[in-house]
């Protein structure tokens, strides 16, 4: 099947995430191997992807670790899990 | 956290382990189990508050939450699913207690089909870890991901941030798996529409920053 750059599109993500049926993957790839656009678009949603994934973008507050555990200790010191 | 299967396995031993032991009056166990999840409890919340001090006592609840109702959890999930779907509902919680903006309706317009038009831009193909040592970049992305609407948002982080698969994110968020591949799709082309101009022209600012490398992908 033919398909056009907004068929490719809407199946951007399933494509990055591998979850194209092998036929359409062939379709959308051979038409990516033609269309410098939606190579772009691909190109850059995986980036986003990959970016949104690193650890930098979205950081843990200062000494946040240290605050749970010391909480913990207090409850874990007096308490102990609800029966069933 | 997506790892091969062999590892997820050991990694449920380990935690079958902590679980009894904590069970059985080891308490202190509790931060070795606790210690792994820390950040994606921590980010689950803040998708929801959308505050970070509101986050972290969300965050902490949450996990004392789970410590209470340890006894309650099966192994027929996996842990870091139950403890999200535990943050997410404390989350919710406390924002209906502030009357505050309540997460979007589960049966909204998501299965309908939109007009998600990507960015299309040929000139942004910098390498991701180096965009990241700008901190103007990672203000681009907070804000464009503050601004997706809750039912994308809390997709978006569960999968894309925190690494989920799909059927993990469906099950923390009470939804299908049809549902978390459409608001995944969405939210990635929203942020991708968001996003590409923007840090094309930061990339145009700083010309010889040496970021221009390509990604080897095409």
């Amino acid at each position: 099947m033919v398909l056009n750059c907004r068929h490719v599109w809407d199946r951007i993500s399933d494509y990055i995430d591998g979850s194209l049926d092998p036929s359409v993957r062939a379709d959308v790839e051979q038409h990516l191997a033609h269309c410098e656009i939606c190579s772009a678009v691909l190109d850059s949603t995986r980036n986003i992807i990959i970016l949104m994934a690193d650890d930098r973008v979205f950081e843990l507050p200062v000494d946040f670790s240290q605050r749970l555990h010391a909480c913990l200790d207090l409850v874990l010191a007096t308490e102990s899990p609800d029966p069933v | 956290m997506t790892m091969p299967q062999a590892a997820a396995g050991l990694q449920q031993e380990r935690e079958a382990a902590l679980i009894a032991a904590i069970l059985a009056g080891d308490r202190e166990k509790f931060h070795d189990l606790i210690r792994p999840y820390e950040r994606q409890v921590y980010l689950t919340a803040l998708t929801l508050v959308k505050n970070e001090t509101e986050a972290e006592d969300v965050a902490q609840e949450a996990i004392l939450r789970a410590y209470r109702k340890l006894a309650g959890f099966r192994g027929d999930a996996k842990f870091s699913t139950w403890l999200i779907a535990i943050t997410l509902n404390e989350a919710r919680s406390r924002l209906r207690e502030e009357k505050r903006a309540i997460v979007d309706s589960l049966d909204d317009h998501d299965a309908q089909e939109g007009d998600y038009t990507p960015a299309a831009l040929t000139d942004w193909r910098e390498v991701p870890s180096e965009v990241l040592e700008r901190q103007e970049i990672r203000a681009l992305m907070q804000q464009a991901v503050a601004e997706l609407p809750d039912t994308f948002r809390q997709v978006v982080i569960l999968r894309d941030m925190e690494e989920l698969s799909v059927n993990e994110t469906a099950e923390a968020l009470g939804i299908s798996v049809a549902l978390v591949k459409v608001r995944l799709h969405r939210a990635r082309l929203l942020l991708q529409k968001r996003l590409v101009p923007l840090l094309r022209i930061g990339w145009k600012a700083k010309p010889k920053s040496g970021m221009l490398r390509r990604l080897p992908w095409f």
